[in-house]
């Protein structure tokens, strides 16, 4: 039986499918998950012993010799990969109006350009660690690496699994497997990329834009 | 499409289906409380005797019964047992059995979740006890607390066995406290709004948010542990600008929150089994909804007054004192709540009211040494010493054991059909409740004159051998008295399965239902105009209910079983339990990535899989 | 079960005093006690228990007793009639959230208070101790007074010891329950406590928060003892210390005026002396420890613990065993069957002879 059959069947007390219930419980959950990511960030932050820093000059390892390193932070990268993200979400949206209207153009291709900012947004993230690497901030260099590799290497992982998911319901789109009837599957997808979001909306002020 | 899926979808059974693939495959979730049940107790019993160990040991001093690295590793998975694979899953029976009963559903949100929270309990169970075969069981405390658990400090893989199997756990209890929040807001029978469903499931609901809340702070915790570990980082160590005490913070945010999840399924029981026993309401039905919910919020807001020894200084001390403090003051209205609700009652003197009761009555004692310890300068006597152990084991014992317990006797019948042995029953109390004081209570006096906690031994001159000895042979009371309750369900299980729907006169509506159950549970569901419906049934009908007679169950379709929920399982448990070997040998990454493999796998055939 | 709810009710409530008559009757047989506060901290966090303890024996005895009451009054049988459906007062609602918090706030008050009284560093005319925990032995260093030994802290009777304290390597908490609280320890930064010992005498303390193997058999003695014999202890530990001109001056100074307080200790023979520095340095003693007289003289920060008095003290092995020779010997011979997972490794395992001499060499470092 269909989703949407089942429901009528058995209604439930909220009239919210329990599906979507679930999605925003495990949000909720996760928002204590990157608070104490970014509550430890703020601990530490200006506690390191050593460089290479965010936003100011320090004394750091580079090459086996002590010198002084530049702010590692590359904003205007960021910015970017941040208005990439931002857009996606709006992608996302126009693509659940597709496939709740029936629309299976306008369902695959705005979740297709959500896919890609996605795998955008984590390409900028891979460039920007190999690249913060190569200036001498390996993840246990300091207390910024590690607080910072750790958050956002937690929620880098958190858009990849949305990525796979995002990618597996476009495939079915493709295959017209997402009519409106199954549209909430597409929602609850929606939901949990909208939080992924959302917590980069925190993190980016917080982390990269705050000194 | 839909037709096709229709016609495979398995009918309710009349009799449920055997054999050993027919639980391992069971998204039901009757059969899944028993699972949890059976092996939560096991567990239960091997802390139980990993607590025998440490009392002979310190029976007297100087003792050399266990050397003082097995008692270290004694008392570490004796907290970590009978915390996480104990008291925990021991509720979780409870939440899997009665929550979708006591609201009238058919089963819980998620069936197939469901199953894959036992299974992924019972690996993480079997894998951090696995570290005893290779002499590498944790041996750094329940709690853990940095800079000892660092790599420099804790060499050998016992600490990795606990980081691990905690994170194991913690997928578990994550997956199963989703599942219940989403059952209960969403599948309640129709007129059941939330003020007026069980208490039971009440306190459980309340659980379920806590565990969604303070698990993702120690998963964080555990992951900076690791890392601090073996990928070099800083977390918790002052020689990289770190401070150890960040790992007490995160570990108490967790922690304190953790206790109230040990409690309140206890405490929901105790508010069903007084009012059955009593023959009257709950005492402040509304009350005691809001004091769970307001212990529950402050129990985020209380968490140093496990450090009160760490020199926060006086601002924080006084702030958690005062937090602390007004804790009680929830925790009171509840106690009180109980003593009217059996106030002006006709007391039905069965075994589920002996613990019932006595639960309130180790209670009592337990939350008044809680607020000795609320006071910051008093404290810093008190803990770290047998005064908190007693403390402690007098809310967690003799709160929620006690709690448990009397929700086994109250329960036993409805879930495996037969009533339990009263007389044996009696005497399992007597001997529990007598064992367990003698055990417990003088542990308050040698905390006080001076015996510090988490120690093998103790010196002959300083006059602990006394109360040590006691202390043993009440704790070789306790297990007694847990043999008399095994014997007495292995005689109910000889016995044939004909207890009646309702020997209690019970007032939730798991009781309108055949013991055990049917497979689909409820075949139709009455109208709930109160929280005491089955009451209202009876009076409706002239004060009698009758037999539920068996219903065919047909054209009602059931969660179809699927071996999946432990495939996924076997994923987690590769994922997660594989670090312990490929951070040292990184070669060994393909288990890892099998697991990973394995788990994905399992994921998507799960998810394209047909619920019914 | 019981005869009558009379009887049983009567006996109930004689039981908390009972209680609290066992326990404060017996608490001077416990040397650890913290119920028989020897010192003005102890006394004070004494107060503010006891203030608790008599709210919560009244609030115990009150509930108990309604509960056991209501046990006994109520009991019921299946054929009686259904009770009066109450579900519940409004007026006792608010009349036991109110009053338990005003019992709180009678605690509350005096908590805080001491709790300001009780948080922060002593100053003034003060003996200052550094306190150090190790994994399993505890260091005392007496910066302005230039003692340092391990194991056993001397103070002056009627006079305010202020503590600064931390640790060299995991948690530790220093607890001498006779005089004070306790207060954890932890690497890199210092935790204040202080007390003033109120008579003398020799107490024990213990570590009290869980450090490793070896936690239970970490504990110290403070010897509490008059203004004169603290000062001769002091100008006996003096000798030799690493704080007072780098430990160079050799383990008897003629400089150092003459102890009249303890009878005179033998002079060891030069030949002792000689064969047991050989030793220390030989069999690799001066890895862990310093000692007068030795390479390691004016060393601080070690493993081990100080030396040069270690014949002075009236105990070993943190606290665990009698300074006799006997156990000095037991403890050299094979340190892991003593207190196993000693960080006390030694090299290799030492001949009886070279034991005898190392115990003679030890004890005659007085």
């Amino acid at each position: 039986m269909s989703d949407a059959a089942h429901a009528l069947e058995h209604p439930t007390a909220t009239g919210i499918d329990s599906k979507k219930v679930a999605i925003w419980t495990l949000i909720g959950s996760e928002c204590l998950l990157f608070a104490s990511l970014i509550s430890t960030y703020l601990v530490y932050k200006g506690k390191s012993l050593v460089g290479p820093l965010p936003h100011a000059e320090s004394q750091c390892m580079l090459h086996g010799k002590m010198q002084t390193c530049e702010p590692i932070f590359e904003i205007p990268l960021v910015t970017f990969g941040t208005a990439v993200l931002l857009f996606s979400s709006f992608f996302i949206v126009l693509a659940l109006y597709g496939a709740q209207k029936g629309s299976r153009k306008m369902l695959v291709g705005w979740l297709s350009m959500t896919v890609l900012c996605g795998l955008f947004f984590i390409g900028m993230q891979v460039y920007e660690f190999s690249h913060f690497y190569h200036k001498g901030l390996g993840y246990s260099t300091n207390l910024f690496s590690s607080t910072f590799y750790t958050l956002t290497g937690f929620h880098g992982s958190h858009v990849t699994v949305g990525v796979i998911w995002l990618s597996t319901l476009l495939y079915r789109a493709v295959k017209g497997k997402i009519p409106p009837a199954k549209a909430l599957n597409l929602e609850i997808a929606a939901l949990y990329w909208h939080f992924v979001d959302v917590v980069w909306i925190v993190i980016f002020p917080v982390v990269y834009l705050m000194r | 499409m839909a037709t096709s899926v229709l016609d495979k979808a398995p009918a309710a059974h009349a009799t449920a289906p055997t054999g050993i693939w027919s639980w391992i495959t069971t998204v039901d979730h009757k059969r899944i409380g028993i699972l949890y049940g059976a092996t939560a107790f096991l567990f239960f019993l091997i802390g139980g005797l990993e607590a025998l160990f440490m009392r002979i040991q310190l029976m007297k001093p100087d003792n050399d019964f266990v050397s003082a690295e097995t008692f270290n590793a004694l008392f570490t998975m004796h907290g970590t047992t009978m915390i996480f694979l104990g008291v925990m899953p021991l509720s979780a029976m409870f939440f899997n059995y009665f929550i979708p009963l006591q609201i009238g559903a058919r089963d819980v949100a998620f069936p197939r979740l469901n199953a894959f929270s036992y299974w992924v309990f019972l690996f993480g169970g079997l894998f951090i006890n696995f570290s005893w075969l290779l002499n590498a069981a944790p041996n750094a405390g329940w709690f853990g607390y940095a800079n000892l658990t660092s790599n420099q400090y804790s060499p050998g893989l016992n600490t990795d066995f606990w980081v691990l199997g905690l994170q194991i756990l913690g997928v578990a209890s994550m997956a199963a406290a989703i599942n219940f929040f989403v059952t209960i807001v969403n599948l309640r029978a129709p007129g059941m709004k939330m003020l007026r469903m069980p208490m039971f499931t009440w306190m459980s609901f309340i659980t379920q948010i806590l565990l969604l809340l303070a698990f993702p702070v120690i998963t964080i915790a555990l992951v900076f542990l690791m890392m601090d570990r073996h990928f070099g980082t800083h977390f918790f160590l002052p020689e990289g600008g770190g401070d150890p005490v960040l790992w007490q913070h995160l570990f108490w945010i967790f922690g304190h929150p953790e206790v109230y999840i040990l409690i309140l399924p206890a405490f929901g029981i105790v508010s069903e089994v007084l009012p059955v026993f009593s023959r009257k309401p709950l005492f402040g039905y509304t009350a005691m909804v809001f004091s769970g919910a307001f212990i529950a919020f402050l129990g985020f807001g209380v968490w140093s007054h496990h450090m009160f020894a760490t020199g926060m200084g006086p601002f924080a001390d006084s702030f958690f004192a005062l937090s602390t403090m007004l804790i009680a003051v929830p925790t009171g209205v509840k106690i009180f709540n109980w003593i009217g609700t059996l106030w002006g009652g006709s007391l039905q003197m069965k075994t589920p009211l002996y613990f019932a009761v006595g639960m309130v009555a180790m209670f009592i004692i337990g939350g008044l040494s809680g607020v000795m310890h609320s006071s910051p300068p008093a404290d810093l006597q008190q803990t770290d010493t047998y005064f908190v152990v007693a403390h402690f084991h007098y809310v967690l014992f003799g709160g929620s054991i006690f709690g448990l317990t009397a929700g086994a006797y109250y329960w036993f019948p409805k879930m495996f059909g037969r009533m339990l042995n009263e007389t044996l029953g009696k005497w399992h109390f007597w001997l529990m409740f007598i064992g367990f004081n003698v055990t417990f209570f003088p542990m308050h006096f040698l905390g006080l004159n001076g015996m510090p906690r988490r120690v093998y031994t103790y010196p002959e001159g300083l006059n602990f051998e006394f109360w040590n000895q006691v202390q043993t042979w009440g704790s070789m009371l306790l297990g007694v008295s847990m043999l008399v309750f095994i014997y007495n369900m292995w005689k109910a299980a000889r016995r044939p399965a004909n207890a009646p729907a309702d020997p209690w006169r019970g007032a939730t509506l798991e009781w309108l239902i055949p013991s055990p159950p049917q497979e689909f549970n409820f075949g139709t569901v009455p109208a709930v105009g109160s929280s005491t419906p089955a009451w209202d049934l009876r009076r409706a009908n002239g004060g009698a209910l009758p037999e539920p007679a068996s219903e065919s169950g047909e054209g009602i379709h059931m969660p179809r079983p699927s071996y999946w929920p432990v495939v996924t399982a076997f994923g987690v448990l590769g994922v997660i339990g594989s670090i312990l070997f490929t951070h040292a040998f990184p070669q060994w990454y393909f288990i890892t990535i099998t697991g990973a493999a394995i788990l994905i796998y399992g994921i998507y055939r799960w998810a394209f899989e047909p619920a019914f | 079960m019981v005869t009558s709810t009379g009887t049983l009710r009567r006996l109930a409530r004689f039981a908390p005093a009972v209680c609290l008559l066992v326990l404060l009757g017996c608490a001077e047989n416990y040397p650890q006690t913290t119920l028989v506060p020897r010192g003005d901290f102890a006394r004070l966090v004494d107060d503010l228990f006891r203030t608790t303890f008599w709210w919560a024996l009244l609030v115990f005895v009150l509930v108990e007793g309604v509960l056991l009451f209501a046990i006994f009054k109520f009991k019921g049988r299946p054929d009686d009639p259904e009770p009066r459906q109450v579900h519940g007062s409004t007026i006792l609602e608010v009349a036991w959230t109110i009053i338990p918090a005003f019992i709180l706030a009678a605690i509350a008050v005096p908590t805080v208070k001491t709790i300001f009284k009780t948080s922060d560093y002593a100053t003034g005319d003060v003996v200052q101790i550094e306190v150090i925990g190790h994994q399993w032995w505890w260091e005392f260093r007496y910066t302005e007074l230039g003692v340092v030994t391990a194991n056993e802290m001397h103070v002056p009777v009627g006079k305010t010891v202020n503590l600064r304290m931390t640790t060299f390597d995991v948690l530790h908490s220093f607890w001498v329950p006779q005089f004070a609280g306790k207060r954890d320890v932890f690497p890199g930064r210092h935790n204040p406590l202080w007390f003033k010992a109120e008579v003398p005498g020799t107490f024990s303390g213990t570590c009290a928060e869980f450090c490793g193997t070896q936690h239970a058999r970490m504990m110290f003695k403070v010897v509490s003892e008059s203004q004169e014999e603290f000062d001769a202890w002091v100008a006996r530990q003096r000798v030799g210390s690493p704080l007072v001109n780098g430990g160079r001056i050799a383990a008897v100074d003629s400089a150092v005026p003459a102890d009249t307080t303890r009878p005179a200790p033998p002079a060891a023979p030069d030949s002792l002396e000689r064969a047991g520095v050989a030793l220390f340095n030989s069999t690799g003693c001066l890895g862990c420890h310093s000692m007068a007289g030795t390479a390691t003289a004016g060393v601080l920060k070690m493993m081990g613990p100080n030396l040069t008095h270690v014949g002075s003290r009236s105990t070993i092995v943190a606290g665990f065993l009698a300074n006799t020779p006997e156990n000095l010997a037991k403890w050299l011979s094979n340190p892991d069957s003593v207190k196993q997972g000693t960080l006390m490794k030694l090299p290799r395992k030492l001949t009886d002879a070279e034991v005898a001499t190392l115990v003679a060499y030890l004890r005659s470092h007085q």
